[in-house]
């Protein structure tokens, strides 16, 4: 197989406007003749799905939610970037590309990156006609916040829930159109199985989360917004049921998955407390924009934060990143903080935690301005842990938050399978080796509102598709071998609990494969897995029926996708030779302990074909070309 | 901590539910409200029981997704939380605890702890938006926008749709969820064509899916996680007597749609 990027020919700020031009249309008259499905309603989803139908298309979108407003995008706190230049700072569309190529540490495509940041001010324009109200100065004017690994203001938000009101913005649209019928909604129903016909996609296998029944759905594309696959971790800043499942299905069928090592770990969550613990919570990173991050000098000192003095304080960020201070981006500011507990200088109970002080913050502006930007962030922390962040500094400690990593697609957001489309975190294509903060809503709704909408017609009118009906062997086949699958979850009748695995799972990822991986931890970590596998399909209880709801089986059904997936990315991050943004080998790295790449032979993405159970997976290439940044090596001091 | 769980369970939306006793052991304090029902579960999948199934996603109390009646009181003791956001200290040791689904006619029980609340969705359906199809939309910073307008769109909006306000309500009303909504698009000026005709729609539905009506107990600002004033309802009350007495959609020259 070979990967064929589809990057328009010419300059690199006309290609999506030229790309536009060439593209094949498909007539108002005969939209409404094709069907696409959508499978997840984030922000990608729900505004891919929503805009499609205004456009005349027949669409129907799948979730496993009981209501698409439910999408996990809901839970993003901190803002979204657009290089609208508001603020006047200086910021440009070109600014924005940069930023964000330099902030993925040259691990992403020139192309995709400037058409994000070109399309970030319709963005912002959609969504304030949609009514989403984001803060505004007395004035009217919009107002911006700064985000890490840029010097400019340029993230709108509103508060600390603009993940919500995006989302539910999008929701609106989207309600919209079922209400008119334009759209038909499966909620509580979850995607087993992409299906194929002659090679093209063609339609999904999903599961009635309700009854269990399950049942084919046929179109004429298919597009997969459906998150990233941080919960490989178990303990992540992701909602409980985000998983990777979708993608899982797809790879398996012959979609290439792509850099999936690649993984954010931010820098600032509340530290774990106990093993009981389910979910790690995210604070978000605009609270760097006044709290600053420190660590006791002194190795194991465990007097109360108020009373060490300054000269005993070590603001590591500020100290290491002069120019970017508490901003830095969120792998380097991770790095800094896990430096900082493996030195044995960490605080709290555990030891695995740094400060975030808004003591000096509070003093210049007042308790009552710390309180409007952050006040519901500090409510969250503070029924979490009991303790009061405008009296004493936030505990902070880094968390997996977002995946870079996922289904490779083209230009076009179509994947290696023909009809298969991907969208928002799911698919590979933005971010690089690291994702910079408010960049995720962006990419999210830039696909979805701006750029699928135009991609799909160019492929619908030209793809030939033979009239495909239910009976279809491909079709019942796969219909088949998803409901086999789930019996045999049910039929294990073992002693452990779904959970267990999960745990186990993530520990071994996070220990092996998290913050920090090498030759001997990827190589421990493979072999562990396959014996945790081994004894997941031989021991997980799956307690009740497949044909109920069922959430233990809808859990183990994940997991074993969990399971197959971490394998990969430990090969992953063991064939990738080098250090760059969240993939950090310690064999890999400058005297100073940055992060050290080798772009003569890593400039590029490694995308895995599946071969089989038995055989291991091809690493395919798709080399990097930069014409217009020039390679360095990130400094942000 | 150790507690004595008394906890809905049914089968299925046609079944027949009882409560169900469970001890919930050695629970530390800092678990979650969810995490204790998740090692209670964990020990009912070890023995090979049926784990009690309820709603969750988010665990951050942002999502809507869980939704539990905790001693009969929606989301339980800690005001201006969800379920998730309520940590096991919040308990005395050796408590016993009542679990239960919402409650309302418009939330049939799919299973154990978990409802159906579609009711919601198709409310919105009727008019919870703006219409402003993708493409087209002018410069952002054309539309000036009061700042305290936009606050206070802004408080209406931070609605979660669990749909707390419904179960706490003696009546089983959604006017909090729906003059949420309502305030909050009614308070933009983006929000105006659309407005009357809005809340003609959504009022409507709110009728046809069989919730209550708001005679004013408060009970949901109460229990509401986000804490929407019933402010909110008093302007939907407001805004549908314009629509109804004074045909004010025609007079307001509303929307293309």
């Amino acid at each position: 197989m070979e990967l064929k990027s589809k990057i328009p020919s010419g300059p690199l700020e006309q290609k999506w406007d030229s790309h536009r031009f060439n593209m094949k249309l498909v007539n108002p008259a005969n939209k409404r003749k094709y069907h696409v499905i959508v499978v997840g309603s984030g922000l990608a989803g729900a505004s891919a799905a929503a805009t499609m139908s205004e456009l005349g298309y027949k669409v129907s979108c799948f979730v496993y939610h009981d209501s698409p407003r439910r999408a996990h995008s809901i839970a993003a706190q901190g803002g979204i970037n657009a290089a609208k230049n508001y603020q006047n700072d200086g910021d440009s569309v070109k600014r924005l590309f940069y930023d964000t190529i330099k902030g993925g540490d040259f691990r992403a495509r020139e192309a995709n990156v400037y058409r994000l940041a070109q399309v970030s001010v319709n963005i912002i324009d959609q969504c304030v006609a949609q009514g989403v109200p984001f803060a505004r100065e007395y004035g009217g004017l919009l107002t911006n916040r700064s985000f890490g690994g840029a010097q400019v203001s340029r993230t709108f938000y509103a508060r600390g829930q603009t993940g919500q009101q995006l989302l539910l913005g999008a929701y609106q649209a989207l309600e919209k159109q079922i209400g008119k019928g334009a759209i038909t909604m499966h909620t509580l129903t979850e995607m087993l199985d992409v299906i194929l016909v002659d090679g093209v996609a063609r339609g999904i296998v999903a599961r009635d989360l309700r009854t269990g029944t399950i049942t084919s759905h046929l179109a004429d594309a298919v597009v997969l917004a459906t998150g990233g696959y941080g919960n490989v971790f178990f303990l992540s800043t992701n909602a409980k049921q985000s998983n990777v499942t979708a993608s899982w299905r797809a790879y398996k069928r012959g979609a290439a998955f792509a850099n999936p090592c690649f993984t954010q770990i931010h820098p600032t969550c509340i530290p774990q407390a106990g093993d009981h613990q389910s979910k790690l919570t995210l604070m978000s990173e605009s609270l760097r924009n006044d709290g600053r991050c420190w660590a006791p000098v002194k190795k194991g000192d465990t007097r109360n934060p108020r009373d060490i003095p300054e000269s005993e304080r070590d603001y590591v960020l500020e100290r290491k990143y002069p120019s970017f201070g508490n901003l830095a981006p969120r792998d380097i500011a991770s790095r800094a903080a896990k430096e900082v507990c493996d030195e044995g200088r960490g605080v709290g109970e555990t030891g695995l935690g740094v400060y975030l002080d808004f003591a000096d913050s509070i003093k210049r502006v007042g308790e009552k301005a710390i309180g409007e930007r952050y006040g519901n962030l500090f409510e969250m922390y503070q029924r979490i842990t009991d303790e009061d962040p405008y009296q004493q500094p936030m505990r902070i400690y880094p968390a997996v938050h977002y995946t870079m990593g996922g289904t490779w697609v083209d230009y076009n957001l179509m994947s290696t399978i023909p009809g298969l489309h991907v969208l928002g975190e799911a698919n590979f294509s933005d971010h690089g080796a690291n994702r910079l903060g408010a960049s995720a809503l962006m990419q999210g709704l830039a696909d979805g509102y701006f750029v699928i909408p135009v991609t799909i017609g160019d492929y619908l009118a030209q793809a030939k598709l033979p009239t495909v009906t239910l009976d279809h062997p491909e079709v019942r086949a796969a219909e088949v071998a998803a409901g086999a699958r789930m019996k045999r979850l049910v039929d294990i009748k073992g002693k452990r609990s779904v959970d267990s695995f999960h745990r186990d799972l993530g520990k071994i990822m996070w220990d092996k494969c998290g913050m920090a991986r090498n030759t001997a931890s990827l190589t421990t970590a493979m072999g562990e897995i396959g014996a945790l596998k081994e004894e997941f399909w031989r021991n997980v209880s799956v307690p009740g029926s497949d044909a109920d709801l069922n959430q233990a089986l809808e859990k183990a059904n994940r997991v074993a996708d969990f399971m197959e997936l971490g394998e990969l990315m430990c090969r992953d991050a063991l064939e990738r030779e080098e250090s760059c943004g969240g993939h950090f080998r310690t064999e890999y790295q400058t005297p100073d302990g940055e992060a050290l790449r080798n772009d003569d032979q890593y400039a590029h993405v490694a995308a895995w074909q599946y071969n089989g159970e038995s055989a291991a997976p091809t690493r395919l290439v798709e080399p990097l070309t930069f014409e217009n940044v020039q390679l360095s090596q990130r400094s942000y001091k | 901590m150790h507690f004595t769980l008394k906890v809905w369970r049914q089968a299925s939306p046609s079944s027949a539910g009882r409560l169900e006793t469970y001890q919930a052991k050695d629970v530390p304090s800092d678990a979650s409200f969810l995490e204790m029902i998740d090692i209670v579960n964990g020990h009912l999948e070890e023995d090979g029981k049926e784990p009690i199934a309820f709603a969750h996603d988010c665990r951050e109390g942002i999502c809507g997704s869980c939704s539990m009646m905790i001693d009969g009181v929606a989301h339980g003791p800690v005001k201006g939380a969800a379920t998730c956001q309520v940590h096991m200290r919040t308990f005395t040791d050796g408590q016993e605890i009542t679990v239960e689904p919402w409650r309302s006619v418009a939330f049939p029980v799919l299973k154990d702890l978990i409802t159906d609340r579609s009711a919601l969705d198709r409310i919105i359906q009727k008019g919870g938006y703006i219409s402003a199809p993708t493409g087209g939309a002018r410069d952002a910073n054309e539309i000036l926008v009061a700042k305290q307008d936009s606050d206070s769109a802004m408080d209406a909006a931070a609605c979660i749709g669990c749909g707390a306000c419904v179960a706490a309500c003696p009546n089983g009303s959604a006017s909090l969820f729906t003059g949420a909504k309502i305030a909050h698009l009614g308070r933009l000026p983006q929000g105006q064509p659309e407005r009357y005709k809005r809340v003609e729609a959504m009022v409507a539905q709110m009728d046809a899916e069989h919730f209550g009506h708001c005679t004013l107990y408060g009970e949901c600002q109460e229990a509401c996680p986000k804490q929407i004033s019933i402010d909110v309802i008093t302007r939907m009350n407001r805004d549908y007597i314009v629509a109804t007495a004074t045909k004010a959609p025609e007079m307001a020259g509303h929307g293309s749609d």
